[in-house]
């Protein structure tokens, strides 16, 4: 008996806490999400009173949840797309061309993902000053003043802006997963399609891509969920959704909605819809990316 | 004549090649060496072009984030609540890990794929539910007490961020506890070493790579997280994340930048004295992963 009986109670030791722990604050939250969703909720005191679906019924005519949803879909697209190129750029640049100092430009891209994204708000804000901004004043010191802009007054500039804000702070840390995965490439590979005359951009477009594009298609889906989080840290802290509900995004809709305003129900079913959202567009994405994997 | 061209082609893109590589750096160090100088200049100094260097190192910035802002007292709450989750984090999610990745018991799997369901969660979602919870539970505990508890806390903070950090980190521990050898445990076991001494004595050892990464990844997420410690801390103990954000919209409405900047360099240079002590690792470790919180 005791043999056994210790190895479970062992087991039970290791295991239980973390397990309690996930449930608690991860599992019954998210569940919660749910349940309050299909309910009327004025706030701390007031009765919770149960309406099945009417909240998503009232999102359907909200205009600034579907401005929120646009602009959260135009985000993750434009940001995705922008900082793959760049990352996929970078990663081959730095792996297969002998570049002066590679290791030094592998530790400076990487600085904006370690920064607070309170503090990337501080910086863009501070880049983007229609006065004394830095933007701006570069663009003075080449004699571009007509491209001068209120990077973060204008409705029309300002999703913009984030989404640069966004590009800069994420290329560095795709930019190393594509580097090791790019370093894995037997270098015979390259010797023997350069020897049958491949130039640079046929070697990438026919060996480089095809095998890192695996490690891509998985990133891919992890980007959508981080794009949407850091899009709403980064909307609530720079520019609190302004001007003028431009730069709302879904989740920080939620958050005012839910916390700001104090509808709960309201605010959790925005948070169903964005969960649902999300999950969709990630299996969306790995089925159209989805492709024979090369191996070597 | 062939060759010539090919070689002024080679030549062209090289130049390409330099010129991107300098001009994302240069995007990326002007930013952050301008918070830097922008953070000993006087407030006089921010009306002219912002190009010019400080005139002298003006250190009452920092002296008024520390002692107006309170920024000190945001930089206590920081340490205490990251030192606490990243205390709590390895104290459970070590043996967790362990026991899941190298023993075999009924419900193994199921717990598996939970720690896994639990990666696809968005801390976004979840914060107002956690916020409702504690409140509720404050209620009940208010009858009792007679004072909040539990939201306003620094160790629940530590707490949630620890659970919130569970999936990653056993998903990680987990994938190295699978790649050492049974050898170690038969030899403990026969040296007469009982369960939880060759776990702690023998195995967690063996795991400190591992360790130090987790320890890394999650300094740096506890360390800049805002928006559980925004929601769950509505009244006292703050973190410097929040006080920072209260800090900029103070400064901003009394334009007073250089507090604002002192408070910036406050935030972010631990990460980066931290980061360059240990980037290498930093970032050979986060290919182990492959997943970021």
């Amino acid at each position: 008996m005791s043999k056994s009986k210790s190895r479970q109670v062992f087991i039970g030791v290791c295991v239980a806490p973390a397990l309690i722990l996930l449930i608690v604050f991860m599992f019954m939250p998210t569940f919660e999400v749910f349940r309050m969703s299909l309910y009327s909720w004025g706030g701390f005191s007031n009765t919770q009173q149960f309406v099945g679906f009417d909240n998503f019924k009232l999102l359907w005519n909200d205009m600034t949840f579907i401005r929120s949803f646009q602009n959260s879909i135009f985000l993750i697209v434009v940001v995705a797309i922008v900082t793959f190129a760049f990352a996929v750029f970078f990663a081959a640049i730095l792996t297969k061309e002998n570049v002066k100092g590679g290791n030094f430009f592998r530790i400076i891209f990487y600085i904006p993902n370690i920064l607070s994204i309170v503090v990337i708000a501080g910086i863009f804000s501070a880049v983007y000053d229609p006065s004394g901004g830095l933007l701006n004043s570069v663009l003075d010191i080449f004699s571009l003043e007509n491209l001068q802009q209120m990077w973060l007054g204008d409705q029309k500039i300002v999703i913009y802006s984030l989404a640069a804000a966004l590009v800069w702070q994420a290329i560095g840390y795709y930019m190393v997963m594509y580097m090791s995965s790019m370093a894995a490439i037997p270098p015979s590979f390259y010797e023997a399609a350069s020897l049958e005359g491949a130039s640079k951009i046929k070697q990438f477009t026919s060996i480089t891509l095809p095998l890192v594009w695996n490690n891509i298609r998985t990133t891919l889906t992890f980007f959508i969920i981080s794009t949407i989080n850091l899009s709403f840290l980064l909307v609530k802290a720079m520019t609190g959704g302004g001007p003028d509900g431009s730069t709302e995004v879904f989740l920080s809709y939620m958050y005012d909605q839910a916390y700001g305003n104090s509808t709960f129900g309201y605010g959790m079913a925005i948070g169903v819809i964005v969960f649902l959202f999300s999950f969709l567009l990630a299996s969306i994405v790995s089925r159209i990316t989805k492709r024979d994997v090369l191996e070597y | 004549m062939k060759n010539s061209k090919k070689i002024s082609l080679d030549g062209l893109m090289r130049v390409f090649i330099y010129v991107a590589l300098i001009t994302l750096a240069v995007s990326i160090i002007v930013p952050v060496a301008w918070v830097f100088l922008a953070s000993i200049k006087q407030n006089k100094e921010f009306y002219g072009s912002p190009w010019s260097l400080p005139e002298g190192i003006h250190l009452a910035n920092f002296v008024e984030a520390f002692q107006e802002a309170q920024m000190g007292e945001y930089l206590l709450n920081s340490v205490l609540v990251t030192a606490m989750a990243l205390l709590i984090l390895l104290l459970v999610a070590l043996p967790a890990s362990y026991a899941l990745s190298r023993f075999e018991f009924r419900g193994n799997r199921l717990i598996n794929s939970i720690v896994k369901a639990g990666l696809f969660i968005n801390v976004s979602y979840i914060a107002v539910p956690i916020f409702l919870m504690l409140l509720d539970w404050d209620t009940g505990l208010k009858a009792m007490l007679g004072n909040d508890l539990l939201l306003n806390n620094r160790f629940m903070l530590a707490l949630i961020y620890a659970s919130t950090a569970l999936p990653f980190t056993i998903y990680l521990l987990s994938s190295y506890f699978k790649t050492l050898p049974a050898d170690f445990e038969e030899a403990a076991s026969i040296d007469g070493a009982g369960y939880y001494r060759t776990m702690f004595s023998v195995m967690f050892p063996m795991a400190a790579p591992s360790i130090v990464i987790v320890i890394l990844f999650n300094f740096l997420l506890f360390w800049n997280e805002y928006i559980l410690a925004l929601t769950l801390m509505p009244a006292s103990n703050q973190t410097l994340p929040v006080g920072l954000l209260n800090l900029m919209a103070a400064e901003r409405s009394a334009v007073n930048y250089g507090p604002m900047y002192a408070g910036m360099v406050i935030v972010m240079l631990p990460t980066l004295i931290l980061y360059i002590m240990v980037q290498k690792r930093l970032t050979q470790g986060m290919t182990v992963g492959g997943v970021k919180g």
